[in-house]
């Protein structure tokens, strides 16, 4: 058996690892792997060039940057900030639950540049938690300020991530259509990105009750 | 009958238009890479397998060596977004809400109703060709609604488009990596070493490598997308769908979450978790990373349940 194709596997693990451009990794461990695997160098790049091509329904997904870019351009930030700024007034529990299930329905319905760390946990969530913490536990120390605000960021990743993949038209979903077809299993979007609700659901539960119980543990260090 | 080509003649130009944009901005490596792209658009299918493989190659050379940069086109200030906003109000949710409405409702009523057999969509594609009128529905009603200057949407997009940058065709091009490694008969390999390792015919302990393997090799790369195509050549693929007959939708579509839970643990994907450590100016920059732990470990082995019931137990 010849195992040296798998040193093309071992380049995409470094060349990540260490930071190299991402594109220029992928490329070199295809081409690597092809060649060691007794290709020569032009049909690998044949390969390659068929397999982008056959594979361009992942990149459609863009099209929608316009509808996106035109609604920002009115507002369409500013508006999901005022409806997160509407949560105010509960406990920093209730709080992050809260944003944590917006943060959820809102990717899953294909919206996922809606929240996120530079526009919405830095200048909303974090402060917001941060301010009911506080209203309700009285002072906190600096270390549980900043335990407050990584749960807030910890919040908006865990709401993002298992919420975006049941939006059907995102690259993840159809990646992992592309990679099953190209080894000959035909599979739609719909019937993966279903498959994505029973981790999602998961997710809101084990995050939301652990949310929970980082305020009650809040009040009690305090009594 | 519909198919991707027509879908593929509206990114083609939806790519052009931004390469055009780019020039007139005399941003010549952005206006050479998206022209690159929509040419494997719009050509892709009439040229020969080398062509497209030397337009990938082109564009790699392009985007490797910092040849993208960043756009700044002409759009509305913050001031004047929140005004907009107030007088907007939520309906500006809606024309985003177009689009799923658009191709779920579409998908389950082709399916499910007699105009399945006027097979006026390719099959299978349907769901991605309705998600690209929806788009265009969508398009149309803000146009309609907002009345903005006539390139706004390409500029707006543009916007958004380069501050992706070449990691738009990322996903894409880790798809095409899994065809090379298919080709190569990566699978076959690792399939024979691990058959070795994990007792033969244990599914559950396959289950549990594969997902482990997604969540480890994502920690090392910061990044589930290029962890995927590996372990599904290596187990995925050559071992829980083709040996143990698992079911392929949920072997991959969990499979990926796996990883996701290892995205939350690592200091590798610094967008998610170094990052926004410093924009909060925690005193610990694993901050954020700490108080994920507690949720990734039990929700990746909510993955591994969900796997070994969805694709195996109830499959069978």
């Amino acid at each position: 058996m010849n195992y040296w194709p798998l040193l093309g596997i071992a380049i995409v693990v470094l060349g990540f690892a260490l930071r190299f451009n991402p594109l220029l990794v992928v490329v070199s461990a295809a081409l690597a792997t092809g060649v060691l695997a007794g290709l020569d160098l032009v049909a690998v790049i044949e390969a390659l060039g068929k397999a982008f091509n056959d594979n361009r329904y992942i990149s459609v997904t863009w099209i929608i940057l316009p509808v996106i870019g035109l609604l920002e351009r009115y507002g369409l930030q500013q508006r999901a900030r005022a409806v997160i700024e509407g949560m105010r007034g509960a406990t920093m529990g209730k709080l992050l639950v809260a944003y944590l299930l917006f943060r959820q329905l809102t990717a899953a319905l294909g919206m996922k540049d809606i929240g996120g760390h530079p526009q919405a946990v830095r200048p909303l969530v974090a402060p917001m938690a941060e301010a009911a913490a506080q209203k309700t536990h009285g002072e906190l120390s600096e270390g549980e300020r900043d335990k407050v605000k990584a749960m807030a960021a910890a919040t908006d990743n865990v709401g993002l991530f298992f919420g975006e993949d049941i939006f059907f038209a995102i690259a993840s979903i159809l990646l992992i259509q592309g990679v099953f077809e190209s080894a000959g299993y035909p599979l739609t979007p719909l019937q993966l990105s279903v498959w994505a609700i029973p981790t999602a659901i998961c997710a809101f539960l084990i995050h939301g009750s652990r949310i929970l119980a980082f305020d009650r543990r809040l009040g009690r260090a305090r009594r | 009958m519909i198919t991707y080509e027509w879908l593929y003649a509206l990114a083609g130009a939806a790519f052009g238009v931004w390469s055009l944009l780019s020039l007139h901005d005399r941003l010549w490596g952005n206006a050479a890479f998206w022209a690159l792209l929509a040419a494997s658009f719009l050509i892709g299918s009439h040229v020969s397998d080398l062509v497209n493989g030397l337009l990938v190659l082109a564009m790699v050379a392009i985007a490797g060596f910092g040849g993208l940069r960043r756009s700044n086109p002409s759009t509305t200030l913050a001031e004047e977004r929140l005004s907009l906003s107030e007088r907007f109000g939520n309906r500006l949710f809606f024309p985003a809400l177009i689009v799923p409405l658009t191709a779920v409702a579409g998908t389950l009523l082709y399916n499910y109703t007699p105009f399945r057999e006027t097979g006026l969509f390719e099959a299978r594609r349907e769901t991605l060709i309705l998600f690209g009128l929806g788009v265009l529905v969508a398009l149309v009603v803000a146009m309609l609604w907002l009345r903005p200057p006539l390139l706004a949407p390409a500029q707006d997009g543009r916007r958004l488009l380069d501050s992706i940058g070449w990691a738009a065709i990322l996903p894409q091009m880790l798809a095409a990596l899994g065809a090379v490694f298919a080709l190569a008969g990566v699978g076959e390999i690792i399939g024979g070493v691990a058959g070795d390792v994990i007792p033969k015919g244990s599914v559950f302990l396959t289950v549990l490598v594969f997902a482990l393997g997604m969540a480890l090799f994502t920690m090392i790369m910061g990044n589930a997308f290029a962890a995927f195509p590996v372990m599904a050549a290596a187990i995925g693929i050559p071992l829980l769908v083709q040996q143990y007959g698992g079911n392929p939708a949920v072997i991959g579509a969990v499979g990926m979450l796996a990883g996701f839970c290892g995205t939350l643990m690592t200091p590798m994907a610094a967008n998610f978790n170094i990052v926004p450590a410093a924009l909060l100016e925690l005193k610990d920059q694993n901050g954020v990373i700490r108080q994920q732990i507690g949720t990734a470990l039990p929700l990746w082995a909510c993955n591994v349940a969900i796997i070994y019931v969805g694709a195996f137990l109830l499959w069978n």
